[in-house]
């Protein structure tokens, strides 16, 4: 694997493997130094076109507890618009010697096309409302891990997940039924007509407008963030009747099988897609989900970066597992 | 006419001459003036007169294009008028009809005269088309008959279509006082806003925003309203649904005065192109589905569309490596049109001619220059076409500024071997002369 850019270039097999790779990491990120020498020497850096704050903490934070340096470019896209190309920025980044690029841009694509102007890896931290692979990857892992700490099946074939919300404008939703649906779980994306993407009967899902006849029926529940402008946009009339017929109200809540799961990538909009109560919920693994993220993006750095090309041999060096490295740095 | 007392400068020797009226061995002789004065074969090739072989070779009237975006005035970085017309020359074409999106726009005869100025001395003709409104903007009418008074034939505001419904119907009501025709890009701006590709499965999957081809019908449909409502011709411009080809169909059997072209592109590839997310593929009307594409063809068989037309639209290569939802739409046309057609288009060479030549010359009111037939005392404006080359397309060596090609690394099969324009010879065994 050279880049991460998709999870349709995982495959059931591929996600699996990072899955797997991510319980090392976990156990890592418990330590009382969670930290490791795997890529010293690796400079991981992040352009961010978007304001995100939550996923480059995450992507940093995975990158130094692998001890690789991180360098981070924050441009706005109206600076972009106004000056350097995109294509200037990435070559004149991978000039200064980096081992990876972690791209959020608000436009679907831009990861394939600095894929394409770059030797070094790089990673998609989301891509216009197109795909958020580590995203996909850490809710795969939260299902996973919340399931077996309860003694439920961990398999998720067969598993019933039902994603609400704004699933067309949201990367979330793509790359989460593209990983769920490979994995073997059955997905129903729940939305008015207006909030799915076109051609949606082409997608591996069941489609439902109607949250209260879906809800008594799923092992987990994701509910995507739900965002002022879709209003001024005419895709619903107003927040408070998104509200109340897709919201996760605390009575729907209530209604939730027992052992299913709440999920929210974040940032929650309590109150409009989540009740604050329900987001509390001790069936609401929304912090989890945070901190499996810092463990799914070691998995990826360390699956990307670890036999590179410009490894050295040497303290620290990726021949070393990470499991039995001792933090001592 | 009779032969007239005037020097040959020029044989076209030893081809076949295909034009409107049939296909016959013979030589073509062109005058001093660039008028042709003998057709037939074996003639003599008197001393001092240039021969251009044209052996195994069809001779048929140079091409029209309808719709070429040549950037000057404003973007000359992406093209000029001499770069696009050697492209234009190069492809066979002995006319281009200039798209009036320039900056400024072509909405004044001032503009008109400015780019007839740039064109003079081109490898091809550049006949400017005017703006429907001022500035393309669709609030106000440009001044038309001034437009027309300098020769303007086909007016638009391509790259948007006029939305305001009540001011496209005085348009055309004004147009068909003037004798002119007015073309349209139809889109319907409100369904399309904000899309970058064809709406369906694969926008879909991309996420990227679509443009559903809804916006193209509704338009469409509007406009053969219109036409017959006023009883004024309209030309549609670069058709690419099949419900456009459909609605344009049945207007031409209910006998409503609309014509229509479709670009290269439009028939050689669909929405899975833009997987990638290069610009290169991004369009506008955007690349269809599979079932889109044939339809174009069928509408091209079956006279439902009356010309190929590139939509030749430069652009820097800066430009278009800007994200894919930021891109400018368009792509190169006119070097590789006609291959592009004789290669995909199943249809006798006689039909691609039609497409390509006298068809678009009588729309763009040209027909008393371009188009044929291969006649004496007709302008010389000839293409010399070898329809058994086979040839790949090499992106690197295009006569265009810009090199927004799709078809880079294509095999095709049929290529422009030397152009005449008014009896010059501008391409001679696929060089351009100047």
């Amino acid at each position: 694997m050279k880049h991460l850019l998709s999870i349709e270039d995982l495959g059931r097999d591929g996600i699996e493997e990072l899955l797997a790779l991510t319980d090392s990491f976990v156990e890592v990120s418990e330590r009382r130094i969670p930290k490791v020498p795997t890529l010293r020497g690796r400079t991981v850096a992040s352009l961010f076109y978007e304001d995100s704050t939550r996923t480059r903490l995450s992507f940093e934070t995975a990158a130094k507890r692998l001890s690789a340096d991180t360098m981070t470019f924050g441009v706005s896209q109206s600076s972009v618009s106004k000056g350097e190309s995109l294509r200037d920025t990435v070559t004149t980044i991978e000039a200064m010697g980096v081992d990876a690029i972690v791209v959020r841009h608000g436009s679907a694509g831009v990861p394939w096309q600095v894929a394409g102007w770059v030797d070094v890896a790089v990673i998609n931290a989301g891509d216009g409302r197109h795909e958020h692979p580590t995203q996909a990857l850490l809710d795969c892992y939260t299902i996973r891990q919340a399931r077996l700490a309860d003694g439920l099946d961990p398999s998720f074939e067969g598993l019933r997940v039902a994603i609400v919300g704004d699933i067309d404008h949201s990367r979330v939703a793509r790359s989460n039924l593209l990983a769920l649906s490979a994995l073997g779980a059955q997905v129903t994306v729940v939305a008015p007509p207006t909030l799915l993407p076109p051609a949606i009967e082409t997608w591996p899902v069941t489609v439902s407008y109607d949250l209260d006849a879906v809800l008594g029926q799923v092992d987990v529940v994701q509910v995507l963030r739900m965002q002022r402008e879709r209003q001024d946009e005419a895709l619903v009339p107003t927040l408070r009747e998104y509200t109340a017929g897709y919201g996760l109200t605390r009575e729907r809540a209530g209604r939730l099988p027992g052992h299913a799961l709440i999920m929210h990538p974040g940032p929650m909009n309590r109150g409009v897609e989540i009740a604050a109560e329900v987001a509390d919920l001790p069936r609401a693994v929304v912090l989890r989900q945070v901190a499996n993220g810092v463990a799914v993006r070691m998995a990826v750095l360390f699956a990307l970066l670890a036999a590179g090309p410009s490894e050295s041999p040497g303290p620290g060096s990726a021949s070393e597992s990470p499991l039995t490295v001792v933090a001592g740095a | 006419m009779p032969e007239v007392d005037r020097p040959t400068s020029l044989v076209v020797r030893g081809g076949e001459v295909l034009d409107a009226e049939g296909r016959r061995p013979a030589d073509v002789a062109v005058g001093s003036d660039g008028r042709i004065v003998a057709v037939g074969p074996g003639l003599d090739v008197p001393a001092g007169a240039t021969v251009l072989d044209a052996g195994g070779c069809l001779v048929a009237p140079g091409l029209v294009d309808l719709h070429t975006h040549l950037r000057q005035p404003g973007r000359e970085e992406a093209e000029t008028i001499e770069s696009g017309a050697r492209a234009a020359a190069l492809g066979g074409y002995t006319a281009v009809v200039a798209m009036p999106n320039t900056e400024p726009a072509i909405d004044s005869a001032a503009v008109v005269q400015e780019v007839r100025a740039l064109a003079a001395g081109a490898c091809a003709e550049v006949h400017p088309a005017g703006a429907i409104t001022v500035g393309r903007a669709g609030q106000a009418l440009a001044p038309m008959a001034e437009m027309a008074a300098l020769g303007v034939r086909i007016f638009t505001d391509d790259g948007a279509g006029v939305q305001d419904s009540r001011l496209m119907r005085r348009a055309l009501e004004y147009a068909s006082g003037l004798g002119v025709v007015l073309a349209q890009h139809c889109e319907d701006a409100g369904l399309a806003r904000g899309g970058h590709m064809h709406e369906g499965e694969w926008s879909s999957r991309l996420g990227i925003p679509g443009v559903a081809a809804e916006a193209e019908e509704l338009m469409v449909a509007r406009d053969i309203a219109l036409a017959r409502l006023t009883g004024a011709r309209v030309h549609l411009l670069h058709l690419s649904t099949a419900g456009s080809v459909e609605l344009v169909r049945r207007a031409k059997a209910d006998g409503i005065a609309v014509s229509a072209e479709a670009a290269p592109h439009h028939f050689t590839l669909t929405d899975a192109a833009c997987a990638g997310y290069d610009s290169t593929f991004k369009v506008n009307p955007p690349l269809r589905t599979d079932a889109d594409l044939a339809a174009v063809k069928a509408g091209l068989a079956d006279g439902t569309i009356d010309a190929i037309a590139t939509d030749h639209a430069p652009h820097t290569q800066q430009d278009k490596e800007e994200p894919f939802d930021c891109a400018p739409p368009g792509m190169l046309g006119l070097e590789h049109a006609l291959a592009l057609a004789l290669s995909e288009l199943a249809l006798p060479v006689e039909a691609v001619l039609a497409l390509l030549s006298w068809q678009p010359a009588a729309i763009a009111g040209l027909a008393g220059e371009h188009g044929g037939p291969v006649a004496v005392g007709r302008p010389a404006n000839l293409v010399v076409i070898d329809p058994a080359a086979h040839w790949v397309v090499d992106s690197s060596r295009l006569a265009s500024r810009s090199r927004n090609t799709p078809y880079g690394g294509r095999a095709l099969t049929g290529r422009v071997r030397h152009t005449v324009l008014r009896g010059e010879p501008v391409v001679v065994d696929g060089e351009a002369q100047r």
